[in-house]
């Protein structure tokens, strides 16, 4: 089995304004960030062979891209995995273009979820018919069950739990402050987090993203064509998928203090892209904070800290700007908002970014190596979680 | 030619109280006592599974041939409920089933339809169930004492613990108190009216024909259990019986349950048959368009009969309704806009519905042949070592298990948890019936039959979670019998 490693390149990247845009449509948004991935690429929209388009629920079938670009007549393959679409959207056309089918090619993501009437994330009313007595539980419901067990487990007093999931927030609206492209660019302190409504214990208002517009785009090439395109290309070191089986819901002795799908899907990539210690060898990583539990327990299960040990990582900065190990230097999700289809690219953009140099007030000092990830799902049920490892 | 009579009654008997009572001084300064009331997840058919649960014994479900729901308050007008009853209590399908609607009187001629299916060999054992959660206009006597609550009874021939020595009805056409179609309350004629014509001449001439016909004086007696709708009403019946209010009428429990319709007075004969003696002779005699009596002579054993909870287990725990417009909202008499929020659960499918009836209403899981797994929703290809198609049902309802974790989701009001039950086996489910202040990791939990949504004119049922209720110091009784989960496979 050969890995995708050094193979595929990103020649150009686009990520448009995430937020509230209420004066924009999803096709607004695709249009703002795939041209400026053709400006970056500098190449024409006629130069596309195929494309890829990832979202939840902001347009069905490939037309959805095609009408907004006016990309005629070429495949396009519309890729829904929920959080994970635009991710998974780009280890698709990576690998197309590994296999040799194609030179050049087009990944978006997008979302348009302020039109809905509600502040949360909905899912499309018109999804399959059911019984109907499926539980009835929000995304941040879910993921409180997995505060609530892990802070049992560990016996931590939940007040302080609640504390270390606060100063992830704090940090990453930190990061994001420096982000013109973010939905926020403010700075939260620990009290105000601490004090903000509870939405689901431990969870309050700002340890959850917001809901958010937005989109996002990738242009990939052959690792050996890549140069004929820019110097500071990025290649691709791994790609992973991987796909719970709802074995939480169905299996006692399923902790849920680490998801399986998270610790799998980076033993995966690091495999490819020949990691063995993760927290000394990458120089960042940005990773699916929808809420600060979420990024907290990905700490242990990327290998970031040990088990049992992400709390006094937290308390000691490990993961901040500063820090051994810069986490959501771009704000993550819980700054730079979550148009969920158009999340996963928005990742890459700023390891993308980051690697290239070129990521301004943000530019941290030395950054080779850098992780992508987004995990669509709920603990109990399962997550698809992907992600991707990029280098120079 | 004389052919002996089968000795028939009762061979066990169970109750279903609504954890949720109203304070009556909610409804005006000065009133006294609580009524129960059924939660927003509850109804008649609820309720019913709740008795019918608390009635069976682990072996009745081979021997039940038939069952009956009654109730003036059934969630359909076309659609039977005992199906439903059956499926959740997961009795086999080849049985008799019927409703019997519109009439107080249901239930009591329920368990006299029962006792003379068994007679007549069509029915080896038959189960009865009657439920009811009236409402009454806002104001109204009827809405301060009108309860929720519900009662079942398993009729057989095969040593009976209360034995039915005889029954009496007559047939009265009146309009006293009813309902139309369309109408949500109960609607009544003038009192003198319903007294005279009505409750007392009806009551007082079917209990003391059928006395005198039975060749019994009124303090032969040893309790007298009389449906009404007030407790002077029932208080006076029995002066004018004949029969000592303080010595041979049991507690009408108007101030702790309310007045529960079809189920009122099989309720109260519950009660009695809790506190009963071998050779204790009571009388039931319920009212609604005519009357119907009942005797039953208690026999050895009665309190192997009991239920799990039963009255006196239901009555020990409760929790108030917080506020009158709460109540309103419950009953269905104060609309609101509903909450604009993500996750809006879409209606339900009839044939979804349909194809899930053994995992949703039944509450079957299954567990690998292979390796033992036990898992919920049922699978054809085992979580654990992935066999195909080794997998046989396994009823979980009757289990128990403990917390394994829980959140308090704000968006939609519900507390989700996760439950590793007892035995193996893992349920993501709802609390409901529960105090958010007494959640914790590990506390052991039950199931609970509720009522999920309505939509397109249907009811969605399954089961929820819920804290041990207290009061269930009969629950003992079953051990041995179903204590290992091997008992529960089908």
């Amino acid at each position: 089995m050969k890995g995708i490693k050094d193979k595929v390149a990103i020649i150009g990247m686009g990520c448009s304004k995430f937020g509230e845009r209420w004066d924009k449509s999803v096709e607004d948004l695709v249009i703002e960030a795939a041209y400026e991935a053709y400006e970056d690429a500098g190449i024409e929209p006629k130069d596309i062979q195929a494309a890829w388009w990832g979202t939840m629920e902001s347009g069905e079938l490939g037309r959805a891209l095609a009408y907004p670009l006016k990309l005629e007549y070429i495949p396009i393959t519309r890729v829904e995995n929920r959080c994970a679409s635009s991710l998974d959207a780009m280890r698709n056309a990576a690998y197309a273009i590994a296999a040799g089918i194609y030179d050049l090619v087009l990944v978006c993501g997008g979302e348009k979820l302020k039109d809905s009437g509600f502040p949360g994330v909905g899912l499309d009313p018109r999804a399959p018919y059911t019984s109907g007595v499926e539980v009835d539980m929000s995304p941040p419901a879910s993921f409180a069950q997995c505060a609530v067990r892990y802070f049992h487990r560990y016996g931590i007093d939940p007040q302080k739990g609640k504390e270390a999931l606060a100063r992830i927030a704090v940090k990453n609206h930190h990061n994001g402050r420096l982000n013109p492209k973010a939905h926020f660019q403010q700075e939260v302190t620990l009290e105000q987090v601490m004090n903000a409504p509870i939405i689901a214990w431990p969870l309050g208002l700002l340890d959850c993203c917001p809901v958010s517009d937005g989109g996002s785009a990738a242009i990939l090439t052959r690792a050996d064509l890549a140069k004929n395109f820019k110097k500071d290309y990025v290649l691709l070191k791994a790609l992973s998928l991987c796909a719970g089986a709802y074995q939480p819901r169905l299996r006692q002795g399923c902790e849920m203090t680490s998801l399986e799908e998270n610790r799998r899907s980076a033993e995966m990539a690091y495999a490819e892209a020949g990691i063995k210690d993760p927290r000394k060898e990458l120089d960042l990583a940005i990773v699916h904070d929808c809420f600060t539990i979420h990024e907290f327990l990905i700490y242990e299960d990327f290998g970031f800290s040990p088990r049992g040990k992400a709390m006094e990582d937290v308390e000691a900065g490990t993961f901040t700007r500063e820090g051994e190990l810069p986490v959501n230097t771009d704000g993550g999700l819980k700054c730079f908002g979550h148009p969920v289809g158009a999340s996963g690219l928005r990742m890459v953009y700023e390891v993308y970014k980051q690697l290239q140099g070129k990521a301004g007030p943000r530019q941290l000092g030395k950054a080779d190596l850098g992780l992508a990830h987004c995990a669509g799902g709920t603990p109990i049920l399962s997550l698809v979680s992907a992600v991707a490892i990029l280098g120079r | 030619m004389k052919v002996e009579e089968k000795m028939v009654g009762i061979t066990s008997f169970g109750a279903y109280i609504p954890w949720w009572r109203l304070k009556r001084e909610i409804l005006g300064k000065g009133k006294k006592g609580e009524k129960a009331v059924a939660g927003p997840d509850e109804d008649s058919t609820t309720m019913a599974v709740a008795a019918a649960l608390d009635c069976l014994h682990e072996g009745d479900r081979k021997m039940i041939d038939g069952l009956f729901f009654a109730s003036t308050t059934s969630p359909y007008k076309e659609k039977q409920i005992s199906t439903i009853v059956a499926s959740a209590i997961d009795l086999k399908p080849e049985i008799s089933t019927a409703d019997i609607a519109n009439t107080l009187r249901g239930g009591i001629d329920g368990l006299k339809i029962a006792v003379d299916m068994v007679k007549a060999g069509s029915a080896r054992k038959a189960m009865v169930v009657v439920s009811d959660c009236r409402v009454g206009s806002p104001g109204s006597d009827w809405e301060e004492n009108c309860g929720d609550g519900a009662a079942a009874f398993i009729i057989g021939d095969s040593d009976p613990k209360a034995r039915l020595e005889g029954t009496y009805s007559v047939s009265n056409e009146m309009l006293d108190v009813w309902r139309a179609e369309g109408d949500a309350f109960i609607r009544s004629w003038e009192d003198r009216f319903i007294a005279s014509e009505g409750y007392d001449r009806v009551m007082k001439d079917t209990i003391s024909i059928f006395l005198r016909d039975r060749g019994l004086t009124p303090s032969e007696i040893t309790k007298a259990i009389l449906s009404g709708s007030n407790p002077r009403r029932i208080m006076a019946l029995a002066r004018s019986l004949g029969l000592d209010p303080q010595k041979q009428l049991p507690d009408p429990l108007f101030d702790r349950m309310g007045n529960t319709g079809a189920a009122y007075p099989l309720m109260l004969l519950i009660k009695a048959l809790e506190e009963a003696k071998e050779g204790d002779l009571i009388l039931v005699a319920g009212y609604g368009d005519g009357a119907t009596a009942l005797l039953f002579r208690v026999g050895e054993g009665i309190e192997k009969a009991r239920g799990k909870r039963g009255i006196a287990g239901h009555l020990a725990s409760s929790q108030p309704v917080p506020d009158y417009p709460t109540y309103l909202k419950w009953k269905g008499l104060l609309k609101e806009l509903p909450p604009i929020r993500p996750y809006m659960p879409t209606d339900p499918s009839a044939s979804a519905i349909w194809r899930e009836r053994d995992q949703n209403l039944r509450f079957h899981g299954s567990r690998c042949k292979v390796c033992n797994t036990i898992q919920y929703p049922p699978q054809r290809i085992c979580t654990n070592c992935h066999t195909k198609d080794e997998l046989e049902s396994i009823r979980l309802s009757d289990k128990r298990g403990k917390i394994f974790t829980f959140s308090f989701d704000s968006l939609t009001g519900h507390i989700p948890v996760v439950v590793d039950l007892d035995g193996g086996g893992r349920i993501l489910g709802m609390m409901t019936d529960c105090d958010p202040g007494q959640m914790k990791i590990d506390m052991p939990v039950e199931l609970s039959f509720r009522r999920m949504l309505s939509a397109r004119g249907m009811h969605d049922y399954y089961w929820k979670v819920v804290p041990v209720r207290e009061g269930g110091d009969q629950d003992e009784r079953d051990k041995g019998q179903s204590g290992h989960h091997r008992d529960g496979l089908l």
